[in-house]
């Protein structure tokens, strides 16, 4: 008996010292073999498995949602009378047609007369009339606001809404978008959201996952696939291990660490994360009320070196408030304005009268890790030009009321993207007088310019006042501009028609198994 | 009984000062729930009314008298980040945690004991150094890192096990246990060393003690001396130690549901922090201090009950 006993005591030491001798492994990666695709196996069912990052833990009242994450599965469940297509594009939604009149004043909508929410009750047009109104007195976004209030008067006559507008908008038509078309009266969106698009709302289980399933009486193309479970996992090492050991089959925003630590034979796709990174700088406070210092520090960084050093050179330079995906007002040129020059930099502080050095604090929200780790390359790039920066981790919430609202703050890096889905949601904040305008950045001609380009109707001249903006926040050095993140995609094996859209959203429904692959 | 009273009147008195300071930890950060709820794009009297409409607005003293009444009364509120009842949001996580902490407790006892006694028993010099050392560095190994290492090896390097495809006892009671079991175990290893420790140095102690020579003179075997005389003596500092211990196991959770994404209580707790999503991290900080203090209570009524000496009167 008690020699049993000990053999028994004997094993269980022998597994915690093997357990504990494990510790110095963890850096080895003990790649399986490659060849254990899941594909092998019997054809998917036609269920997806997604894995995401964060909860859903804002309300899901299509006006309320504040997170990025949040309006990325919900694309898939509401749409307005028009929504964005892959290529930036505006095509018709819930309306069938869309007419402008020449001085972009007047807008003619048909709405479809097929339309049926996800509670089954058809959408009239005082479906959408309630829409608008609830929009414009609700919404947690004030740029779609104030687009709405310039609505002088909205009429319905029969399957026509026509709009008229107070004075032109030439991005009115992305404000449009952004209303998402809802049923009158109902009031349990916050948790049981109803609207029009490929996908309905099924539940949420709060931190475990949220499930859409198809929407078998939507008007348009029908989704392919009957299921989609969210599932969520906060923690980035548990959420690769479920990806790779195919229990998801699709995850973006993947790092390309995780990329190349993939072994289960995954499609990776790779696109653009669709912000604009940078040193964002407080213009207002010293040392960056001098334009030579924030010349100085981006002649000091070398985008390329950080790209190569945290994403092994996949992201795209980006030199102004503008990313790639707006391939019509992205100046390519501007990313190159400020070429890698450390003795340029250290010329341009000591003009300033810094040549003793310089010393300030970047203040970084600690769970975006792109970022941290881009501070903390920059951080040592900039120590070779005589620039000591130093990091400060803050929670996201902290970083919300002290530098973004209380724009108590030196440096910070982070990402900004176009909330409304248009080029004046990145340019309208740098407004000398704008609320959001966290750098506290004060230039008159890009007030100006920016002003001509809200005005004009006329797309060729907004676009190159838009193109001015971009110049003149380059030239004066607004921020120190780094790139847009590269996102890389995996996706199981059988997977075809996933699409990225310049926008954070992942289509569902263009997304089906090709089981003869 | 009295003495029974006299514990209630320190639970109610321990949980007050713990929902107090939990309120006021909340006054110290900085940040507000509105920034959550209306994102970064919000106007500022569109955050004013939204701070009204929550009460935010409110001296301090008027809102901790106005939650501790409701919550007396078994409203624990809505919350603002999920617009549910805490209640109803809390249920199911307090399943999960509570699993997990008794799986956890239960695999702790059934290891530690034993091993204890056959750690305090076997008299062989270079086996006890064995132990010893061992036991030593197994009590040093954190728990989150216990974790991570199987979610590695069980993980990735075997593939026996999924990390993050937790399954919930609503759909599959046995895949529920199961997901729990290395969790359970990561928490569990360092305190059945810990325990182990214990036991062993206490039953040492006792052998050493008079009353253990005078039965041996008597002719009573080894075993039996053990097993009737030296462990009850023996078990006392160690109930004690249980005991903590199920109090921090409890806490332990927190950071092993991070390392297995297990969505129960802890990692609800950290993400209603960030979210400064008040009353639930509140619900859930008297929830956790509940729970110390009547697991103390109970370990302060097994005394009693294994050793006679100790009875009040």
């Amino acid at each position: 008996m008690k020699k049993r006993i000990l053999a028994v005591f004997l094993a269980a030491a022998a597994l915690a010292c093997s357990l504990s001798a494990c510790g110095g492994a963890t850096t080895q990666t003990t790649a399986p073999s490659d060849e254990t695709t899941p594909s092998s196996g019997a054809p998917h069912a036609n269920e997806l498995n997604v894995g995401i990052a964060q909860d859903l833990d804002d309300s899901l009242d299509p006006y309320q949602m504040t997170a990025a994450g949040t309006r990325e599965v919900m694309f898939n469940v509401f749409e307005g009378l028009v929504k964005p297509d892959s290529s930036g594009n505006y095509v018709n939604a819930v309306a069938s047609d869309v007419s402008i009149s020449e001085d972009g004043l007047t807008y003619v909508f048909t709405l479809r007369d097929n339309v049926v929410f996800h509670n089954g009750a058809a959408c009239t047009p005082d479906d959408v009339l309630y829409s608008f109104e609830t929009c414009a007195a609700t919404s947690v976004n004030s740029a779609v606001v104030e687009a709405l209030s310039a609505v002088a008067s909205m009429t319905v006559e029969g399957d026509t809404l026509t709009m008229v507008l107070s004075a032109p908008n030439s991005d009115f038509l992305s404000y449009v978008a952004s209303v998402y078309i809802v049923p009158a009266g109902y009031t349990e969106q916050a948790t049981q959201p109803v609207g029009t698009g490929p996908f309905k709302f099924v539940s949420r289980s709060v931190q475990e996952n949220i499930i859409l399933e198809k929407h078998d009486e939507y008007y348009g193309e029908p989704a392919h696939l009957d299921k989609v479970t969210y599932k969520i996992y906060e923690d980035n090492t548990a959420l690769f291990t479920a990806l790779d050991a195919g229990a998801l089959d699709l995850v973006a925003h993947l790092t390309i660490d995780q990329v190349n630590n993939l072994s289960n034979g995954y499609q990776v796709l790779e696109g653009t994360m669709n912000l604009v990174q940078a040193i964002y700088l407080n213009n207002a406070v010293e040392p960056f009320t001098d334009e030579r210092v924030r010349q100085a520090l981006c002649y000091a960084v070398d985008v390329d070196a950080l790209m190569d050093f945290t994403a092994e050179g996949h992201g795209t330079k980006v030199g102004s408030s503008m990313y790639p995906a707006f391939t019509k007002y992205f100046d390519e040129s501007l990313a190159d304005a400020y070429p890698h020059d450390v003795e340029k930099a250290k010329e341009l502080l000591a003009e300033a009268g810094y040549e003793n050095g310089l010393s300030f604090t970047i203040t970084v929200p600690s769970n975006y890790q792109p970022h941290v780790d881009a501070a903390t390359v920059l951080v040592e790039q900039l120590s070779a030009a005589g620039v000591n920066a130093e990091i400060q981790l803050v929670d996201w919430n902290t970083w919300v009321s002290d530098v973004y609202g209380g724009r108590n703050f030196q440096a910070t890096v982070v990402g900004f993207d176009s909330s409304t889905l248009n080029a004046s949601g990145l340019l309208a904040r740098w407004v000398s007088d704008n609320a959001k305008n966290m750098i506290n950045y004060n230039n008159p001609d890009y007030d100006a310019a920016y002003a001509a380009a809200q005005s004009t109707v006329d797309d060729a001249e907004q676009t190159a006042y838009y193109k001015e903006c971009l110049k003149i926040l380059s030239d004066t050095a607004a921020n120190v501009y780094l790139q847009d993140l590269a996102d890389f995609v995996a996706l199981h094996p059988d997977l075809k028609g996933y699409e990225f859209y310049p926008i954070y959203v992942i289509d569902m429904s263009k997304l089906y198994f090709d089981t003869a692959a | 009984m009295k003495y029974a009273a006299k514990k209630f009147l320190t639970l109610i008195i321990t949980l007050f000062i713990v929902s107090l300071l939990a309120f006021l930890a909340f006054q110290i950060i900085p940040g507000d729930p509105t920034t959550k709820l209306l994102g970064t794009e919000a106007t500022e009297e569109a955050r004013a009314e939204l701070r009204a409409e929550l009460g935010l607005d409110r001296p301090i003293p008027v809102r901790y008298w106005d939650w501790l009444t409701s919550f007396l009364r078994g409203d624990f509120g809505e919350s603002y980040s999920y617009h549910m009842p805490v209640s109803e949001m809390l249920g199911e996580k307090l399943v999960i945690t509570f699993c997990l902490t008794i799986l956890s407790f239960a695999i702790t006892i059934v290891l530690s004991i034993p091993l204890g006694i056959l750690a305090g028993s076997v008299r062989s010099g270079w086996l006890d150094g064995l132990v010893t050392a061992v036991d030593q560095v197994v009590m040093s190994v954190p728990a989150f890192f216990i974790g991570i290492l199987s979610c590695f090896l069980f993980g990735i390097v075997l593939r026996i096990f999924t990390p993050g495809d937790f399954i919930s006892y609503t759909q599959d009671w046995g895949a529920f246990l199961g997901y729990l079991i290395l969790p359970a175990l990561s928490i569990a290893i360092p305190r059945i060393a810990m325990t182990v420790k214990m036991l062993r140095s206490a039953i040492i102690q006792e052998l050493g003690k008079d009353y253990v020579r005078t039965a041996r003179s008597r002719g009573g075997d080894r075993g039996g001396i053990l097993r009737r005389h030296v462990l009850k003596n023996a078990l006392i500092p160690v109930i004690t130690f249980l005991a903590v211990s199920a109090a921090e196991i409890m806490t332990g959770t927190i950071i092993i549901e991070q390392v297995f994404t297990i969505p129960g209580v802890g990692r609800l707790l950290l993400s209603s922090i960030s979210n400064r999503d008040f009353p639930v991290v509140q619900a859930i900080v008297v929830i956790m201090a509940a729970w110390i203090v009547l697991v103390n209570f109970a370990a302060d009524l097994l005394y009693q009950l294994v050793d006679p000496r100790l009875r009040l009167r």
